[in-house]
């Protein structure tokens, strides 16, 4: 696996939030994911499929972030992760990994990306049938913070 | 909006999308450019039925959708008699080239590639609406 296949995601969650919620993410320094569990307060996942390569994107908010994009995306007041925060959650994460799809196919990876689901609540353990290593990056933002996770894992 | 005919903003419009997030952004979207008659379907297919049985004037749909994926939907629009020149924009997350022509090939208006501003959606509507 090469660590270079997170850019793409990196560019494209600083651009969706940017477009999306007039929001600017300052992203950290990417790193190993330690563990198998979720890290925020609501986490939306998606599979990525290519010939020889499969595995997911994860994108997990603090409560504090991920109300705070959603009131500006929406023009709305939310003070709670409910439906409609958790559906903006899966939009969020379809949205990114659509616009990080020609950088990974720059690449060399030729995703397809499938519809994403949601996960509330911190540690849930997540098991991936590819089983690869987990980059992360951390990202702050007014409100509090949010991460994207993603490994591509090759078949042998 | 800027060059070609004026646009009829009170025409009914039908956002197609399986995320609540996006018809709500579309929707607030076209109402900041004077849209306000608008109605939401949650996929292809209850969006066909509420295109059979409606008077709808313009459809902006997701591509990526549970039941009928939008390009199945503008197919099935484009082979209906009493629907065949209904004005159609496909939303996409991925601009995904395949994709696009072959919603061209299919009949589409015009495309959008997520995330948009209300800007960009304003010109890809007068390209549509406006000639």
């Amino acid at each position: 696996m090469r660590a270079d296949f997170i850019n793409p995601f990196i560019a494209a969650a600083k651009n969706v939030l940017a477009t999306m919620a007039n929001t600017t993410a300052e992203a950290g320094k990417p790193g190993l994911k330690t563990d198998r569990c979720t890290w925020g307060d609501v986490t939306g996942v998606i599979g990525l499929c290519s010939p020889g390569t499969s595995g997911s994107m994860l994108l997990s908010f603090s409560k504090g972030a991920i109300l705070s994009v959603v009131n500006q995306m929406l023009g709305e007041e939310h003070d709670s992760i409910n439906e409609e925060v958790a559906d903006a959650v899966g939009e969020l994460t379809n949205m990114i990994t659509g616009a990080a799809k020609n950088g990974l196919i720059e690449k060399g990876y030729k995703i397809d990306m499938a519809i994403p689901i949601i996960i509330q609540g911190k540690n849930v353990q997540i098991t991936q049938i590819a089983n690869g290593p987990i980059l992360t990056v951390p990202f702050t933002i007014p409100g509090g913070c949010f991460v994207v996770e993603a490994n591509l894992v090759d078949h042998k | 909006m800027s060059a070609g005919k004026p646009i009829d903003k009170n025409i009914p419009v039908l956002i197609v999308d399986d995320f609540s997030t996006m018809r709500k952004i579309v929707k607030n979207s076209l109402k900041a450019l004077g849209f306000n008659n608008v109605s939401e379907a949650v996929d292809g297919k209850e969006a066909l039925e509420k295109l059979q049985n409606g008077e709808f004037k313009f459809v902006i749909s997701d591509w990526n959708m549970p039941n009928m994926m939008g390009i199945d939907l503008l197919k099935a629009v484009r082979s209906d008699e009493r629907l065949k020149a209904l004005p159609f924009l496909m939303v996409t997350a991925e601009g995904k080239k395949e994709n696009i022509l072959e919603a061209a090939k299919a009949g589409v208006s015009n495309y959008i590639v997520k995330p948009f501003t209300v800007d960009s959606l304003q010109e890809k509507i007068q390209m549509i609406l406006g000639k």
